[in-house]
Parts: C-alpha cells; structure tokens; sequence
C-alpha cells in the first residue's frame, strides 16, 4: 500500500494541473464564441487570435 | 428602412435619458478609439464571418473587426469619427442586416463575468467531484480501515473548500428565500449539501463505512451545469435584446437668441422654441408656431399616412417630422408627454397581468416541502426505532441526498437551452425565462400592421398603368424630396430603367408636395386637393402637368418578408389570427384580405387594442400579441405572450417576451412549433424524475441506500434528462 504515498498525490496534481488548465483558458475569453471559433477552421484566413478584452 | 422613419425615442418611464445624454457628450470631447458593436440576425457560417470582418476592415477609419458568431454580433474598434451608421450600410451594401448596439450598456456585458463566475465554481465542483469519486471507487471496491478512513479525510480535505466555493449560488438562493420565510428550489438542496458533508465528517470521524462527499460534489456538479445553462439561455439573451440601441439618442435642437442650439431633451421646459428639422422626431408635446410639413405618425397611432402639419396644430412627442423644419413651442415635457402617458397604459396593463407559474416553479412547489417532510419522517422513524440517533440522521441525510432534484433542476434548462439555441439561430431572443411554456399554450395570434406585419415603408403599386413620361416626370420631381412615397416612387421608378425627365426649379413645398419647370410648363407631384384632384381613396401621391388632369400614383403598404407564410404556418397550426391597427378601415381591410385573415379591428385606440386583448384574456383564450409600435405596448404587455421585432420601440422591445432580431417574420409560427415540442420534452423529464425517484426513494428510507447507490441514481437520472432534451424537434 505504499504505492499510494506516490499515486493520491499524483492523481491530485494531475487534477490541479487540468483545472489550472482550464482557468487559463477562461481566463484569455476561449469560451466567448465556441460557435464562431467552430466555423473559423473552415476559413482560408489564418487568424489565430482570440477576441481581445 | 430609412433612417428618417426608424424608432428611436425612449419610451421607458424608467430610464432616465439624462444620464445618457450626459456621458455622450462627455464622450465626444475625448478624441479616442471607439468601441462600436453592431447586432448581425442574418450571419451564420464561416463565409459569412469572413465577409463581414473583411467588409467592415475596408471602411475607412476601422482598426480592428472581430465577428462573434454565437452572440450574432460584431464588435469593431474604429477611429472616433466612424459611425454606426456608415458600417450598418456597408454591411447592407453586402448583403447583411445589422442593427446598432448601446455601447455603454455592451461593456458591462463585453465577458458575461456572471456567466464566466458561473463556470468557473462548476469547473472546480467537477474536478473536485472527479478527484473524489477516483477516491470512492477504490472504498467501494473494498478498501478498508486505515486506508479507507485515509481517503475519507482525504476526499473531505478536497470536498469542503470546493463545496463552499462552488455552492455559493446555491447558498445565497436559498439564504434569500428563507429571509422572507419562503421555500424554494435551493432549500432543500443546501439542505442536502450541507447535511451531506456534516454527516459524512462525522461518519469519518468515527471511522465509519459511508461517506457522501462524492455524491454532495456531484450534487454540486450537475445542478451548477443546470443553473449555467439557464443562464446563457436566460441572461445573455436578456441583455442582448435591451441592448439593442435607441436608435437615436435623445437631443433636441432649442432657439436660443434666435440660433439653435443642440441640448439633450432632458434639459427642454414648457414654453422652449424647438427646431424639429426634417427626419427628425419630436421630443416634446408643443404646437407649431412656424413652417409646414408632414408628420409620420405611425409608431404612436398605427397610422400607415403621413398627415399634414401647419402653424397652430399641436403635435405629440415621438412623431417623426418628414418634409420642412418647424419650430414647435413646447407644451409638455417629460413625464407629461403624451409618450409618457402611453407608457403609464403599459404599468396599468402590466398590473392586470396574471402571473403565471412556470411548470419549474411549480414542481419545485410540490417538490419542496414534499422532501423535507420526507426526510423529516424517516429521521423520526429511524431514532424511534433504533433509537440511535447517527443511523437516523445518516438515513434523513441518504433521503435529502436520493430525492435532490438533479434531474429537475436539469429538466427545464437543459430543454430551454437546446430550444432558444434553435430559435436563436433563426433569428429569436428569448427575453422572458418562461416565454417559451407561455408561447406553447397560445391559441390566439393578434398581429398589428404598420410596422409588424408592414415594414413601415410604401410601395407603388400602379406604375405599369403610368405612360412612360408621367413616369420619367414623377421621378425627376420625387427626387427633390425624402417624403416616404417620393422614394418610393423614385425606387420604383429607377428599378423599371427609367430615366428622370429634365425639369428646372426644382422645389419642395413642406406639406404638399414638390414642383417644377418641365418645357415651360409648371408640374406638381403631391396631395391630391394640393393638385386640385378628387378626394384621396387609399395611399395616392398625385402628377399635375399644366392644365392636364392630375393622375395618380397609388401605394400599398410593402409587407415585411415572411409575413404571409408565418400567418398562413400559424393558420394551418389551428391558431386564429387576428389583425389589429390605428390605421384606417379601408388600409386595415386590405392587408386583412391580402393575407387572408378573416378577423380585424382597424382605428384602434392603444387603449382599446388592450382592452380586446385582456377581454380575450378573460374568455380564457391564450394570446401571442405581435407589434412594435408604442401604440402596441399595453397590448404587449396585457398578451399571454408577446414579440416584437428588432426595429420595434423600445418600450415595444421591454414589453415583449421574445424579441425578432431580423427583418424576417417567418420564425413567429416556428418558435410556436419549437415551443410546444421544448413543453412535451419538459413534461417527459419531470416524468423521468419522479419515476426515479419512486424507485430510490423506498431504498433510502428503507436504509438500504449506499453512497455507490446515489452515485449510479443520480448520474444516470441527470444524464437521461439531459439526453431526453435534446431530442427537441423544431
């Protein structure tokens, strides 16, 4: 059972990691317009920036 | 539309125009970047992303343009002397309607930071709730003593701040319920909640076998996701529709010392010379003490006619001003307008309005009391039983936990979300949280003209019986006017290839009409007793050369796109539909026979369109009321339901419960569709719910209920919900 001295607190860093992740993603607006950023693929135009704040 | 007869004064009692007036002008003496953003109903691929932003580059001035599809709206930052109105019209030069967004009211709403604040608190209830469960399955698949109660503290450890970050909403809810004595959804949710870890601790404390810190974090999880869903659906359509902008911000020109002067009409008294120049829209009740002009009344009246203004008629704040400047002598201002007066009608429909009880609202009702007596009742049970006091509540806390309303509190928005998405793309905002239940029930249409079923501009009907050079004529002479029915015969007029005929002395008479010198000989186009014709019969401009009998050019109101197919998709739906307008019997009578309805109501008063609709009411009919006029805002208001277009007033647009976004009509008899489909799927989740809870409810009481048990229940409910809402049709 030692093993779990490693693995719970990797599991959480793991965990943290995802959700710092994700904070950082909410943080720069990638969730203001999932549907235009959707369709921007299929655009010829590299445009690669977010909507500025 | 022209810009001469758009909607813009504001009509809210409750907005004070001071305020915004004031910081315009402040505004204009900073000479730096504006921040324009425009409202685009009509884009929805990646073409039209890329042809919008492309377009509005070009003009001049423009910094940068970023469309956003999923609001449909543009935000463009651009040099202080761009306009609104310059970038609308290059957007219309390609095919794209677009209407013009308050910026000041945008930036509070630029990051939705409700929304964002929202999902932020569900991203860390789910990864909590993930950390926990890996924690939970390795208990429930035989961990024991040491290292079972190990996860246990360690699923607290995660379990506790996350819950009182992430459930804040919840707490808050369900704290300001209580403080007025009252239950609602939130209560026994944060009953369960809290119930869950306090029971949960103790049980870990104790070393004992079941924790629920899994299940208080799913708990958490799913009704978060519910609650961020109803809030796209709900707030970010709400905020959107009132940020459609007063189309025109409300300034006045006063004679001061004989120059006019620009100063918000905030600032008018009675007795204030006011220059009303042609275009623009009265902001006072007064009298005209000088020049001649017409007058559109419609967005008051319904009239579709222009009428004629001269010195000494009294004219209403909110008539829009068509052909000469006159000055006006203001008899009443503010609150005492006649614009005001109008919207008081709307506080005292809005008073008669029943209140209707969303089918949320009243299985939380039910629901509610239902659970805390249950679990009450089992706690008791229990400690009379065993008489130990921990089985008891650890029981009560698995009953609070099994009942918890996940599925319920995913059963409307996940519906609602899916439906107003839909209608959404067609161009609809949902304003009104239960617009959507109100809207499946109706059983009544009642359309107004002017404005609704019309798009407020004329059309010339009789040009094929004109020679070709009364037409060439009657061109050269509407193009020395912006009356309504010169463009119109000028557009139509240009459209047949025609060429305007030479005239010299080309004038306008404000109020008449225009005239002119063709070969030596005087020519007239406007009012039929100006001319010297006969009596008007319908909508006439009428051509006068020399000596010659006058001829006339006839007009019909142009219907707005889709207007037949919606009432004739409402008809073949089973609805009546019924046309109502201030607008004259004969106009009225018309469009009633062009569009097929059988009933109609023409001449009517505001007062009497809301008088119909509450007697309707009143019979137990459900009514959808269509109208943008401030004419239509008490029958907005007194309608089971109501939408009005985007170009609609705004006291029109905070009346109604779904707002059109484009110029286009058909999606009214959609949504009815879509509505009634989201109410079936609503009725099928509740269904879904209760039929759960039959089945876990026995086991909880009964105290055979393990964490893994809620854990399977819970998830599974709230995943068929969600599944189930999204088979919506429509």
């Amino acid at each position: 059972m030692n093993i779990l001295t490693y693995l719970i607190p990797i599991s959480l860093l793991l965990g943290g990691a995802g959700l710092a992740f994700f904070i950082y993603t909410l943080k720069t607006n990638q969730y203001d317009d999932p549907e235009g950023d959707a369709r921007r693929i299929l655009s010829d135009e590299y445009d690669d920036k977010p909507k500025k704040d | 539309m022209g810009s001469a007869i758009t909607p813009g004064v504001s009509a809210c009692p409750a907005c004070d125009a001071a305020p915004a007036a004031k910081a315009l002008v402040e505004n204009s003496g900073k000479l730096e970047d504006s921040k324009l953003a425009l409202s685009l109903p009509t884009i929805h691929c990646a073409g039209c992303i890329s042809a919008v932003e492309r377009r509005l580059a070009q003009v001049p001035g423009v910094r940068e343009a970023r469309v956003n599809l999923t609001l449909k709206r543009a935000t463009i930052e651009a040099e202080p002397e761009v306009t609104a109105a310059s970038l609308m019209e290059a957007l219309e030069e390609i095919g794209y309607e677009a209407h013009e967004l308050d910026a000041g009211t945008l930036s509070a709403t630029q990051t939705d930071r409700a929304g964002r604040e929202l999902l932020m608190r569900l991203a860390v209830a789910g990864f909590a709730s993930m950390n926990v469960m890996l924690l939970s399955v390795s208990v429930w698949a035989g961990a024991a003593d040491a290292t079972r109660d190990l996860f246990h503290w360690i699923s607290a450890a995660i379990a506790l701040p996350t819950i009182a970050f992430s459930g804040q909403p919840f707490f808050r809810s369900a704290w300001s319920a209580l403080k007025v004595k009252r239950l609602n959804m939130d209560v026994p949710i944060v009953l369960a909640i809290v119930l869950a870890v306090v029971t949960s601790l103790w049980e870990t404390s104790l070393s004992g076998k079941h924790a629920y810190f899994d299940a208080a974090l799913a708990l958490t999880f799913f009704l978060l996701a519910g609650r961020y869903l109803d809030h796209r659906t709900r707030a970010i359509a709400r905020s959107a529709a009132e940020e459609l902008a007063a189309l025109e911000v409300p300034r006045a020109w006063r004679i001061e010392e004989g120059e006019p002067r620009e100063v918000p009409a905030a600032e008018l008294r009675i007795g204030d010379v006011i220059l009303v120049r042609p275009g623009g829209r009265m902001p006072v009740d007064g009298e005209i003490i000088q020049g001649r002009s017409e007058l559109d009344r419609s967005l008051l009246t319904g009239e579709s006619l222009p009428v004629f203004a001269q010195e000494g008629q009294g004219v209403s704040a909110g008539e829009v001003n068509l052909t000469g400047p006159v000055q006006i002598r203001a008899t009443a201002v503010g609150e005492d307008t006649s614009l005001h007066r109008m919207a008081d009608l709307v506080a005292i429909a809005e008073s008669g309005r029943s209140r209707y009880t969303s089918l949320a609202d009243a299985a939380a009702k039910l629901y509610a009391p239902g659970v805390h007596i249950l679990s009450a009742l089992s706690f008791l049970g229990w400690l009379l039983y065993s008489g130990d006091m921990r089985t008891a509540l650890n029981i009560a806390a698995a009953v609070l936990i099994i009942t918890c309303p996940c599925a319920l509190g995913l059963a409307v928005p996940a519906v609602t979300t899916a439906a107003s998405g839909k209608l959404f793309r067609k161009g609809m905002l949902i304003k009104h949280a239960t617009a959507l239940e109100r809207l499946a029930e109706v059983d009544t249409v009642v359309f107004d003209k002017t404005g609704t079923l019309t798009a407020g501009t004329p059309e010339l009907v009789n040009l094929d019986a004109m020679s070709r050079e009364d037409a060439a004529l009657a061109l050269a002479l509407a193009e020395g006017s912006a009356h309504p029915l010169s463009r119109a015969i000028a557009q139509a007029v240009r459209a047949a290839g025609i060429t305007p005929a030479s005239v010299d002395d080309l004038h306008e008479v404000p109020g008449f009409g225009t005239e002119a010198r063709h070969e030596g000989v005087q020519v007239q186009l406007g009012r039929a007793a100006w001319v010297g014709a006969g009596a008007d019969e319908g909508t006439s401009a009428w051509l006068k050369r020399g000596d010659a009998m006058p001829v006339a050019f006839r007009f019909a109101d142009r219907l707005r796109d889709g207007a037949e197919e919606a009432v004739l998709a409402l008809k073949d739906a089973g609805k009546e539909v019924i046309l109502m307008s201030g607008d004259s019997a004969s106009a009225v009578r018309d469009m009633a026979e062009r569009l097929g309805i059988g009933e109609y109501l023409a001449e009517a008063l505001p007062g009497d369109k809301a008088a119909r609709i509450t007697r309707m009411r009143d019979d137990g009919r459900k009514v959808l009321m269509v109208g943008d006029g401030l004419n239509d805002t008490a029958a907005l208001t007194a309608a089971h339901v109501s939408i009005s277009p985007a170009s609609a007033l705004d006291a029109a647009r905070v009346a109604s419960d779904i707002v059109l976004l484009g110029g286009d009509l058909s999606p009214i008899a959609d949504a009815a569709e879509t509505a009634a489909s989201a109410v079936k799927r609503i009725k099928e989740n509740f269904r879904i719910a209760t039929v759960y809870n039959i089945i876990a409810v026995p086991l909880a009481v009964a105290g055979l209920a393990t964490p893994l048990i809620a854990a399977l229940a819970m998830s599974s409910s709230s995943i068929t919900v969600s599944l189930n809402a999204l088979r919506l049709k429509g």
